[in-house]
């Protein structure tokens, strides 16, 4: 391996791994806003209980994605210095905007929301958490702005060698990046609602299993409390099962968003990659057909043994252009369109290193593009279908008592994390050999790509790489460790852990007010650190 | 003709002073975890005085780095590859200092608090060294090639200076952490912090004031003087402040003493944001390392709503965490063991409750 790999596994780990927290923090952080806003208008106790509760979840998962969020800052210049030098001058616009107008609200407000429960006015308090709530979804636009320019590089001109944005606006309304706002956004919905559904069905399996809530001969729940288990009492019940409802119907509403946006995004990678979307399908040939199956060797990248068993006629056609007959380009077709265009080659380039002259692969890894776009949509779909289950089963007010059940819902939580995590490798890997891929057309802003040979720092050694790699990846491991531990303790201890005021078998001086933004000074840091 | 490079240069200058003055005293305060609070209440009482701000406050590195990204490409990727190895180490430092903020308190043992008490110690310490060698280094140079790239292998960085930079930004943190301490509680911690302040404050800042100095002498203009010497007379009516109990007048000084040895840096290297050491011809400067007029013109128009938008709510916040905090005022830690089912209780006190 040399410098190159290890920055692309380098940025390939730490980017997926951010990508960890960023949907849960983006989801959950709306969910908990919405969950207060209700509190507010209702004044029903079980809301508060919500909000706090997910709300100290939400909390240990965002802190993780600010700490890996550093790193994704620096890491253009450090490990990318000539991707840094090549595109500058459009793509540390959305960064710097993303910073400026973003990350600043979304810690600000974020503090105050934490420190502020009764230092400020209720409807303070609350507009804080949705002004936070506001800068993280602000976030996902400007840097999925300066993603999708790297996969559509629009608004820019040639300039001495160098794009250089001459069109704003046209950057900022990349139909690139709309199409991965909406996609995205609604993808980090589907992962807040499977992360409801799976904790609060384990929560109401517990109430089952500790025998205070049972079912009456019809199925239907008798709700009950316990006298020694602190916080299990009536209320507790109405949190979960309200909990689980609201989860299930937003995962199941937001798969059909990420439908519909990525029915729109295939259209477009159609136009502006077709070579993605050709690896998408493992399609060698010209068709029109969707392949369920294919085999041979999938991810062999020169097409001569794959063979599609099982193939829907029109599907591909039907994602691609919206009609069942326009023929979808195959690789073999694709290869000699982008050898003409640009080279067999490499040139001979010094900042090439070692790889000058080198022959040019214009086929993605297609074992990566062609399971990774299964597995997200896979995964998805399975997400959405467990949760209109998980709203049959539990219609009488309660979950079953199998244990079996319990688990799985627990497991279905990493399913929509999967599908991001499978969109986000399929696209970033759909794109080689590219770092910035060519729009096909070359009209107007021609010469405007980069191959990824030569995007990563020329003076960073191997030796240097591997370190980072191999320390950015430990340190990570071992914080994911931490961080599960952590959300399983607060996810054990249930609604007590997040408002240890309901726990009544400890004196306290503080009455844990339950008035929206109560007075008392005394508590100022009840819920810090 | 060069007006929005050197507009955008001061900017960045700007930004990265605001990160000093801000994230300045959260990082000493993070040094302070481990030297300065006696026991556990006093470690809460630091942690609370930053507790609500720090994160927004770090938010200036980023910003720092995106603007220099955006303004000045070259200046970015020179400087951010170039300092790799060092880089990396303040990225890990950063990295479990904020894990360490928020989950310190999330599980009761001795352990488990002290192992996160030494992350946001030597995480502030790393962090404050590594970025003050880095702002040092962006100053008096970097073996830099033609194209911009370090030569020499991974330690070609290293030269006194960085270390300076390096103490001169920890120094600063401690003595500036110091004063916020003296300004933010209450009792016997208010008391101590004002005597470190008294006590150390000459020792704190005389690196950074050599740095100015250094600078000066090799490039230096007639103002950069005169700034020197402002800064100095700063430094000197924080200390004085401090001795006669005006921590609020003391923690400001701090802040000019801060702001014109910066502008003395700063001013005397332009238009030079990078100089290469082999070769001056390889410098990097405004002009050669910008952006193009038409993004340094976008992106002006969007600092120029978005930086008074930020001072504005940066300070309304300290302004709703104005009160002071001291020992008496913080809660009983959560425990909520007993609220979890007999055996679980176990499981989650890490087994051994
Ligand atoms: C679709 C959304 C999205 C994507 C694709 C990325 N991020 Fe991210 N990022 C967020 C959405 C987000 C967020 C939701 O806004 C976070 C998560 C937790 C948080 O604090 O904000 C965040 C945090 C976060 C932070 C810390 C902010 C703070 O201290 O408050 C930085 C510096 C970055 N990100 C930078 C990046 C870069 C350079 C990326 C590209 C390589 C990237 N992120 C991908
Ligand atoms: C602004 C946002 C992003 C930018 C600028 C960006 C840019 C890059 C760059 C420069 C590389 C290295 C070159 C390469 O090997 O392709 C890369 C690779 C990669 N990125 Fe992205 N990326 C962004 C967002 C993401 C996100 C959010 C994810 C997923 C969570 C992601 C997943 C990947 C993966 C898996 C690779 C490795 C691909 C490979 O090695 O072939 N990227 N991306
Ligand atoms: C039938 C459903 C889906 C379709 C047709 C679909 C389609 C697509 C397409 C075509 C892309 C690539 C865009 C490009 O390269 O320009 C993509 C990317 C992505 N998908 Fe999906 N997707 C679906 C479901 C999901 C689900 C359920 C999730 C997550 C819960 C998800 C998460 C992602 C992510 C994170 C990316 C990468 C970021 C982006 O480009 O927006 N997708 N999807």
């Amino acid at each position: 391996m040399d410098a190159l790999d290890i920055a692309r596994w380098q940025f390939g780990i730490v980017t997926v791994y951010h990508f960890l927290m960023v949907p849960l923090t983006i989801g959950l952080g709306t969910l908990v806003a919405i969950l207060q806003t209700r509190w507010h208008q209702t004044g029903k106790e079980e809301y508060l209980r919500m909000t706090k509760f997910w709300g100290k979840l939400f909390l240990i998962n965002f802190i993780m994605g600010v700490a890996t969020g550093i790193v994704q800052e620096f890491q253009f210049g450090m490990a990318w210095s000539e991707y840094s030098r090549f595109v500058g001058d459009v793509f540390g616009a959305p960064l710097a905007m993303e910073a400026l107008l973003a990350f600043f609200v979304e810690s600000t407000f974020l503090g105050l929301w934490i420190f502020g429960w009764k230092k400020l006015p209720a409807k303070v308090h609350l507009a804080c958490l949705w002004i936070a709530v506001a800068g993280s979804i602000v976030s996902a636009y400007f840097i999925l702005v300066a993603n999708s320019w790297m996969q559509h590089p629009v608004g820019v001109e040639m300039i001495n060698g160098r794009p250089q944005m001459v069109d704003a606006w046209a950057v900022f309304t990349n139909n690139t990046a709309i199409v991965a706002f909406f996609h995205t956004i609604t993808g980090a919905l589907a992962v807040a609602g499977g992360f409801l559904l799976g904790i609060a069905w384990y929560q109401l399996w517990r109430r089952r299993k500790d025998g205070i809530d049972t079912v009456d001969a019809t199925g239907k729940v008798i709700v009950g409390e316990s006298a020694t288990i602190p916080g299990r009492d009536k209320k507790d019940h109405a949190v979960w099962i309200k909990s689980l409802r609201i989860g299930a119907v937003v995962a199941m509403i937001a798969f059909a968003g990420t439908t519909i946006s990525g029915d729109v995004q295939a259209k477009l990678m159609f136009e502006q990659q077709p070579m993605k979307m050709a690896a998408a399908e493992a399609a060698c040939h010209d068709g029109t057909g969707f392949s369920i199956l294919s085999i041979g060797d999938v991810g062999s990248r020169d097409c001569s043994d794959v063979v599609a068993v099982m193939e829907i006629p029109g599907l591909l056609s039907f994602l691609a252009s919206g009609d069942f007959t326009t023929e979808v380009r195959g690789v073999n077709t694709l290869v000699p369109e982008y050898q003409e265009r640009f080279g067999t080659h490499l040139s001979d380039d010094p900042m090439y290193g070692s790889r000058a002259g080198q022959e040019i692969n214009y086929v993605p890894i297609m074992a990566v593009t062609y399971w990774g776009f299964r597995m997200m949509i896979g995964f998805g779909g399975l997400a959405a279908m467990a949760a209109g289950v998980a709203l049959w089963l539990t219609r009488k007010g309660t979950v079953p008592r199998s244990k079996g059940l319990m688990r799985l819902a627990l497991i279905g939580i990493l399913a929509p994390f999967g599908a991001n995590a499978a969109g986000w490798i399929f696209t970033e890997m759909g794109r080689q050999p590219f770092v910035v891929a060519p729009n096909p057309a070359m009209s107007g802003i021609d010469q405007v790509f980069m191959f990824t040979a030569s995007a990563v720092s020329p003076g960073v050694s191997a030796g240097e790489m591997i370190f980072s790699l191999v320390a950015l990846t430990s340190v990570y491991a071992v914080l994911l460790v931490v961080e599960v531990k952590l959300l399983t303790k607060y996810v054990r201890g249930g609604v007590v852990s997040a408002m240890p005021e309901l726990d009544q078998t400890q004196p306290r001086k503080d009455d844990g007010g339950t008035s929206p933004g109560g007075e008392g000074d005394d508590d100022v840091l009840a819920f810090a650190y | 003709m060069d007006f929005l490079p050197t507009l955008w240069f001061i900017l960045i200058a700007v930004l990265w002073v605001g990160y000093l003055f801000l994230e300045g005293f959260d990082l000493g305060v993070g040094m302070l975890m481990k030297t300065f609070a006696r026991d556990e209440k006093e470690r809460r009482v630091l942690l609370n005085t930053v507790g609500p701000v720090w994160d927004g406050n770090e938010v200036w590195l980023l910003t720092a780095g995106g603007a220099t990204f955006a303004a000045f490409p070259f200046w970015y990727a020179s400087l951010f590859s170039a300092l790799y190895l060092p880089l990396v180490f303040v990225l890990l430092a950063l990295i479990f200092r904020a894990v360490a903020f928020e989950y310190r308190g999330k599980v009761h043992s001795d352990t488990w608090r002290k192992v996160w008490d030494w992350a946001i110690a030597l995480g502030s310490l790393v962090a404050a060294f590594g970025i003050g060698a880095m702002l040092a280094l962006t100053t008096t140079g970097l073996p830099l090639n033609a194209n911009g790239d370090r030569v020499g292998g991974p330690f070609a960085w290293f030269s006194w200076y960085a270390v300076l930079g390096g103490l001169a930004v920890v120094g600063f943190a401690l003595i500036h952490a110091a004063a916020f301490v003296a300004l933010k509680t209450d009792g016997d911690i208010r008391h101590r912090a004002r005597r470190l302040v008294g006590r150390w404050m000459p020792v704190g800042l005389l690196p950074l004031a050599l740095w100015a100095i250094l600078v000066a002498l090799q490039h230096g203009k007639w103002f950069s003087w005169i700034l020197i010497a402002v800064a100095v007379v700063a430094a000197v009516t924080s200390w004085l402040a401090n001795r006669s109990d005006r921590e609020g007048w003391s923690f400001l000084a701090m802040g000019v003493f801060l702001l014109s040895g910066a502008a003395a840096i700063f001013s005397a290297v332009y238009p030079v944001v990078l100089p290469s050491t082999l070769d001056p011809l390889w410098n990097l400067t405004v002009e050669n390392a910008s952006s193009s007029s038409y993004t340094l013109g976008l992106m002006s128009i969007v600092a120029a709503v978005g930086v008074p938008l930020v001072l504005a709510y940066q300070a309304w916040t300290y302004w709703v965490f104005r009160q002071r905090i001291s020992v008496d005022s913080l809660p009983a830690p959560v425990d909520f063991a007993a609220a979890v089912g007999a055996k679980e209780k176990v499981e989650a006190m890490g087994g051994k409750a």
